[in-house]
C-alpha cells in the first residue's frame, strides 16, 4: 500500500498527523499521472506546476495551524469547470484554445479549501455521451480490464474523472451529471459518485450542457470521501439564480447514521426487460444488505419511469441547442474564417463540434421549432412534471430508493457505437432522478461474471443528501467491495 | 368624420399599433453588473455575461424589475406578480449568447391604458396590451472598415421594456400623440429618458388598412423607426403602399419592412417565409420572477404625480387654461418650473411670460429648461418687480433679454443700468410739457377731435423718458394736460 491507495479521509488524517506532507502526496500523484495518463488519457491538461504550488501552500498552512478542510488533497477537475488561467475545453475542439479569465464557483471553493488540482479531466464533448468516446481529445480508457484484452470505456460523461480516481492517480474528482454523467462512470469504474440535488452546487463557471439538469457532484473511492468533497463544493451562490439558498448539512457525519428504521423503496418499473441476471442479483443483494442493517423494504411504483429517456432526449438537446449557440467563432475559442458571417458560423461549427454534439444540436433545434414545439418540448415538460410527481408521491411513503445504476458493466470501445439510441439506453436508470432534480449516488457493490464492477444507485428526497449518504454507506459496508482495477498506479502491468 | 385615405375604390381606414422599445434607466444591465452609460468607449462596459462566455449565468437586476413595475403602474396596467423569462434564439454577430433573454407568454405587466389628446381637443384612450422585460443586443458597425464589420457590446444586456399597444390608433396624428404621451409618462416616472436620437426609445410600427366597417386586414411591421416625425410619416407611407397593393388587385403579405425617410418609402426587410423561427423556450438559468405584493404597493405609493393628474391640478390650483397646463406638463421640469414661479404670484401672468418670451428665449438659445439661463427664481423676481411697479412691462422685456444673455438677477440689471421706473410726477410733467411744446400742431389736431393721437403722445413721452415712465401715471398726467 502506498500513499496513492489512501482514501481522502485517511490522507487528511495522515496530513494532520504529519506522517506525510502535501508535497509528498502531490508528487506521488504527479508521478502516477505521468506514468498512467499516456495510456488512460484521463486528463486533457495536466497542471503539475499549479499542483506543486498548492501543495506547498497547503503544507505552509498546516504548519501555521490554519489548514483548511481539504488542504493538500490532490484532485482531478472535470474539464467542464472553468479554471482561471488554465485551458478549459469541455473536450471540444471548438474550445481547444480557450483559457478562461475566471474560475467556476465550485472549483473556487475547492481551491479555497486547500485542495490540489492535478489537471483537467477528460469527458465526452460538452458532457454529451455515456462512454467518453465523443471527446475531441481522444477516448478515455477504463482502468478495469476484461480477459479478452479489449479496451473498455470508463462510461461518461465524467469518464476521465472516474478513470483517474479508479486508477489511483487522483484521490477524488469533480464531475457533472446531467442524465447520469457522474453515476454511470462511477459504476463502470468501481468508484462512488454523487449527483446532489439540483441547486446544491453552483453552476456558475461550468460550461453549460442542459441548464435545467446540469449539476456538479463528487467522485471518490468511498462514500465518505464523496461526502467530504461535496461538503466543500456545495452552497448558495448569488451568481447562480438556480442555486439553493439553504444551509449545507454535515454530509460526512451522515455517512455514519445507519439505516435502522429507514424505509427503502424498490421501484417495480426499474426491473426492465432483458436486464442482465447479474445486475438483478446484485440489486437483490442490496435489498438483503439493507434489510439486514435494519431498513424496511417497500415495493413502490414510479409509473412514468419508461418516459424518462424520451423526455430527457428532448429536454436536454433543446437546452443544449441554445446553450451551444455562443460557440460561433466570434469572441473566443476556435474560428474558421468564412466569406461572410453565416459562412464563418457554418465553417467554425462544422469543424469545431463532433458528430454527437451536432446530432443533439439538431435534435434540440428541431424539437423547439415552430410547429413541433408543442408536440415535443412542451409535451416533454409535462411528462417531466409527472416524473417529478412520481418521486414526490413515492417519497411520502419511503425515505430513499434503491436501484441499479446502469443496465450493464463497462463495454469495450467500439461496442454499442453503431446506434446512438443503444448508447442512450445506458442512462435509463439515472435519467429519472436528473429530471426530478433529486439527489442520487452510485456505490460500487459487486462484479459481473467477467470481474467488472457494478454499481447500485440510491436516490433521495430533494436536499436530503444525508439519507443518501447514510444508505450508501450501509451498502458500501455490506458489499465490502475491495476488487482493484488492473491498470492502477503502483500495480505491475 | 374619421380620418381616411381616399383610394380609387373609395376611402380606406388605417389601423395602427406600436411596439416601443424603451431603454430602462439603471446603473447596471438587466442580468449583469456592467455599466450602461451612453457613449462610452466601444466594448468598455462588457462583462463576461454580456459577452456570452462559457459558464456565465444571468442574475436579474432588482432595480430594472422595479423600473418595469413603476412603468406598468404609470400606464395604469395590471402587474403580474409571477412572470417568466424565455430565450429567443437567433444567430447574429452582435448577439453573443445566440439568444436574447426576453419574456414571451408571461410578461411582467399586462393590460393598461394611455390617454392621448389630439389637436382638436378631443381625447382618446389607447390600450396597452403588455409590457415585458428583455435584454438589448450589441451594435454591429459596418461603416468602419472596407471589408470588416465591428461589434460594440456596450449595449449588449442593457435592460429594455417592450411596450406593446393595442391596434387602437387610426391616423398618424394619434400615433404621434401616443408616442409623445408615452415618452412623457416614462420621463415623469424616471424609467426611460425617451431619447430617440441616442436610441433609448425606438418604435416598431404595425400598420394595416381596411374599408370602413371591415375586420382587420393583414398588417406589416415597419421596424426601428427612431423619431416621432418618422413614425407619423412611416404610417402614412406604408398605408398608401398597402392601399395601392389592394387596389391593384394584389394581396398585402405579412412582412417586416424598413422606413427610408430620405426616399419616403418603406422597403421589405424579410418576408414571412424567411422570418426567423425564434424557438422560444423558458430560460432555464432563471427562476420565475415572483414579485412581493407589498413591494409593488410600496413602489406604487412612491410614484410621482403623473402628467394627467398634474395637468388637472395646475388648472384647478392656478386657474390657468387646460391648454396652457397641457403644454407645461409635457415635461416634468417645465411643470416644476411653472409651479415654482407661480407659487404666490399671478399665475396667469406667469403662464403668459413662460409661453411667450421665456420659451422663445429657450428656442433661440437652443437650451432646455434644465439649463435655462433664466432660473425660476430670477423669473419670479422679475415678475415681482413688475407687480410692485419698480419697472414697467416694456422695460421688463428688456431686462429679461439681458437676463437671458448674462444670467444675472433682474435687480442687479435694473440697478446697474438705471432702468428703475420713474414714478416721480414732477419728472413726468416735465417730459409731457416738453413733448406737447414740440408738437403744438398735433396738440391742436387732438383738441379738434383726433383722439387717436393720444397714443402718439404716450409714445413720445415714454421715449423722452427712455421707456422708464410709469405707464399709468403718464396716461393720467397726459389726460389732465390735454384737457
Amino acid at each position: 500500500m502506498t500513499m496513492l491507495d489512501l482514501t481522502i479521509a485517511e490522507a487528511l488524517d495522515a496530513l494532520a498527523a504529519k506522517r506525510i506532507s502535501a508535497v509528498e502526496l502531490t508528487e506521488a500523484h504527479i508521478g502516477a499521472v505521468e506514468a498512467l495518463n499516456p495510456r488512460l488519457n484521463a486528463f486533457i491538461t495536466t497542471t503539475p506546476d499549479i499542483a506543486r504550488d498548492r501543495a506547498k501552500a497547503a503544507d505552509a498552512a498546516r504548519a501555521a495551524g490554519n489548514a483548511p478542510a481539504l488542504a493538500g488533497i490532490p484532485l482531478a477537475i472535470k474539464d467542464l469547470f472553468c479554471t482561471e488561467g488554465v485551458r478549459t475545453t469541455a473536450a471540444s475542439k471548438i474550445l481547444a484554445p480557450f483559457i478562461p479569465p475566471y474560475e467556476s464557483t465550485v472549483t473556487a471553493r475547492l481551491k479555497a479549501a486547500g485542495s490540489v488540482m492535478l489537471g483537467k479531466a477528460n469527458l465526452d464533448e460538452f458532457a454529451m455521451g455515456s462512454s467518453n468516446i465523443t471527446s475531441g481529445f481522444g477516448p478515455v480508457e477504463n482502468p478495469w480490464q476484461r480477459a479478452d484484452g479489449a479496451k473498455l470505456v470508463p462510461g461518461g460523461s465524467s469518464g476521465g474523472s472516474a478513470s483517474a480516481v479508479a486508477a489511483r492517480i487522483a484521490l477524488g474528482a469533480t464531475g457533472t451529471d446531467t442524465g447520469g454523467s457522474i453515476r454511470q462512470p462511477a459504476s463502470f469504474c468501481g468508484i462512488a459518485g454523487i449527483k446532489p440535488t439540483y441547486g446544491r452546487c453552483s453552476r456558475f463557471g461550468i460550461v453549460a450542457f442542459a441548464s435545467s439538469l446540469d449539476q456538479a457532484g463528487s467522485m471518490a473511492r468511498t462514500v465518505e470521501d464523496c461526502a467530504i468533497l461535496l461538503g466543500a463544493m456545495s452552497g448558495f451562490d448569488e451568481k447562480d439564480s438556480t442555486s439553493a439558498d439553504r444551509p449545507v448539512p454535515d454530509f460526512r457525519a451522515a455517512c455514519a447514521r445507519g439505516v435502522k428504521g429507514l424505509r427503502i423503496g424498490i421501484p417495480a418499473e426499474y426491473r426492465v426487460d432483458g436486464m442482465a441476471p447479474e445486475i438483478e442479483k446484485l440489486w437483490q443483494s442490496g435489498i438483503d444488505w439493507l434489510k439486514r442493517a435494519g431498513a424496511d423494504i417497500i415495493d413502490v411504483s414510479l409509473p412514468h419511469t419508461q418516459y424518462g429517456l424520451p423526455v430527457y432526449y428532448i429536454v436536454a438537446p433543446a437546452e443544449a441547442s441554445s446553450n451551444l449557440a455562443r460557440y460561433d467563432g466570434v469572441r473566443f475559442g476556435a474560428r474558421v474564417d468564412g466569406e461572410d458571417l453565416i459562412d464563418l458560423y457554418e465553417r467554425t461549427r462544422a469543424a469545431g463540434f463532433g458528430a454527437e454534439v451536432k446530432r443533439r444540436v439538431m435534435i434540440g433545434t428541431y424539437v423547439l421549432s415552430a410547429g413541433y414545439y408543442d408536440a415535443y418540448y412542451l409535451r416533454a415538460q409535462k411528462v417531466r412534471a409527472l416524473i417529478l410527481r412520481d418521486f414526490t408521491e413515492a417519497f411520502a411513503k419511503i425515505d430513499a430508493l434503491l436501484t441499479p445504476t446502469a443496465p450493464s458493466a463497462a463495454f469495450a470501445i467500439g461496442e454499442k457505437m453503431d446506434d446512438p439510441v443503444t448508447m442512450y439506453l445506458n442512462d435509463v436508470f439515472t435519467v429519472p432522478a436528473s429530471l426530478a432534480g433529486v439527489p442520487a449516488m452510485s456505490i460500487p457493490a459487486g462484479q459481473d461474471a467477467r470481474g467488472l464492477p457494478l454499481g447500485l444507485q440510491v436516490i433521495g428526497r430533494h436536499f436530503d443528501e444525508e439519507t443518501v449518504f447514510a444508505v450508501s454507506s450501509a451498502i458500501e459496508r455490506a458489499a465490502g467491495f475491495t476488487a482493484l482495477p488492473g491498470l492502477r498506479a503502483g500495480a505491475t502491468p | 368624420m374619421s380620418y381616411t385615405i381616399g383610394g380609387e375604390t373609395g376611402p380606406w381606414e388605417l389601423v395602427i399599433g406600436l411596439e416601443v422599445h424603451a431603454q430602462i434607466i439603471s446603473k447596471s444591465k438587466l442580468f449583469s453588473g456592467a455599466a450602461t452609460e451612453f457613449g462610452a468607449e466601444p466594448n468598455s462596459q462588457v462583462s463576461f455575461i454580456d459577452a456570452g462566455f462559457p459558464g456565465m449565468l444571468p442574475v436579474i437586476n432588482r432595480e430594472c424589475v422595479a423600473q418595469a413595475v413603476r412603468t406598468g403602474l404609470g400606464l395604469d396596467a395590471r402587474i403580474n406578480l409571477i412572470s417568466r423569462f424565455d430565450r429567443k434564439n437567433y444567430f447574429y454577430a452582435d448577439l453573443p449568447q445566440g439568444y436574447q433573454i426576453s419574456q414571451y407568454d408571461q410578461p411582467i405587466v399586462g393590460a393598461g391604458t394611455v390617454e392621448i389628446e389630439l389637436e382638436s381637443g378631443e381625447t382618446r384612450s389607447i390600450g396597452i396590451t403588455r409590457l415585458h422585460l428583455e435584454q438589448d443586443a450589441g451594435k454591429s458597425m459596418h461603416d468602419q472598415h472596407a471589408s470588416k464589420s465591428f461589434v460594440d457590446l456596450n449595449r449588449s444586456g442593457v435592460a429594455l421594456m417592450e411596450i406593446v399597444s393595442e391596434p387602437d390608433m387610426r391616423n398618424p396624428e394619434e400615433a404621434g400623440a401616443y408616442l409623445r404621451k408615452l415618452r412623457t409618462i416614462l420621463r415623469y416616472l424616471g424609467t426611460c429618458d425617451g431619447n430617440m436620437d441616442e436610441g433609448s426609445m425606438r418604435a416598431d410600427v404595425n400598420v394595416s388598412v381596411r374599408k370602413p366597417g371591415e375586420a382587420f386586414r393583414t398588417r406589416c411591421e415597419v421596424k426601428n423607426v427612431n423619431s416621432i416625425r418618422f413614425v407619423m410619416q412611416a404610417v402614412e407611407t406604408e398605408a398608401r403602399r398597402q392601399i395601392e397593393v389592394w387596389e391593384s388587385g394584389g394581396v398585402v403579405e405579412q412582412e417586416t419592412r424598413l422606413f427610408d425617410p430620405a426616399r419616403g418609402v418603406t422597403r421589405s426587410m424579410r418576408s414571412k417565409e424567411d422570418a426567423h423561427d425564434y424557438r422560444y423556450f423558458p430560460e432555464p438559468d432563471l427562476l420565475p420572477l415572483v414579485l412581493d405584493e407589498t413591494w409593488v404597493a410600496a413602489l406604487k405609493n412612491d410614484l410621482p404625480e403623473l402628467p394627467d393628474a398634474k395637468r388637472a391640478r395646475l388648472v384647478r390650483d392656478f386657474g390657468i387654461s387646460a391648454y396652457e397646463s397641457a403644454i407645461f406638463v409635457m415635461e416634468r421640469a417645465t411643470a416644476d418650473f411653472f409651479e415654482t414661479v407661480a407659487k404666490g404670484r399671478d399665475a396667469k401672468l406667469v403662464a403668459n411670460w413662460m409661453l411667450g418670451d421665456f420659451f422663445a428665449a429657450l428656442n433661440r438659445t437652443g437650451r432646455n429648461i434644465e439649463d435655462s439661463p433664466v432660473s425660476a427664481k430670477n423669473l419670479g423676481a422679475l415678475l415681482d418687480l413688475i407687480s410692485d411697479a419698480t419697472i414697467n412691462g416694456k422695460i421688463a422685456k428688456e431686462v429679461f433679454e439681458i437676463m437671458v444673455e448674462t444670467g444675472d438677477t433682474p435687480g442687479a440689471i435694473i440697478e446697474a443700468r438705471g432702468l428703475r421706473q420713474v414714478t416721480d410726477t414732477g419728472a413726468i410733467d416735465t417730459a409731457i410739457d416738453r413733448v406737447l411744446a414740440a408738437n403744438a400742431d398735433k396738440v391742436a389736431e387732438y383738441k379738434s377731435g383726433k383722439e387717436k393721437l393720444f397714443g402718439f403722445f404716450v409714445g413720445q413721452v415714454m421715449k423722452a423718458m427712455a421707456g422708464k415712465g410709469n405707464p399709468a401715471l403718464v396716461n393720467e398726467a397726459l389726460k389732465t394736460k390735454l384737457g
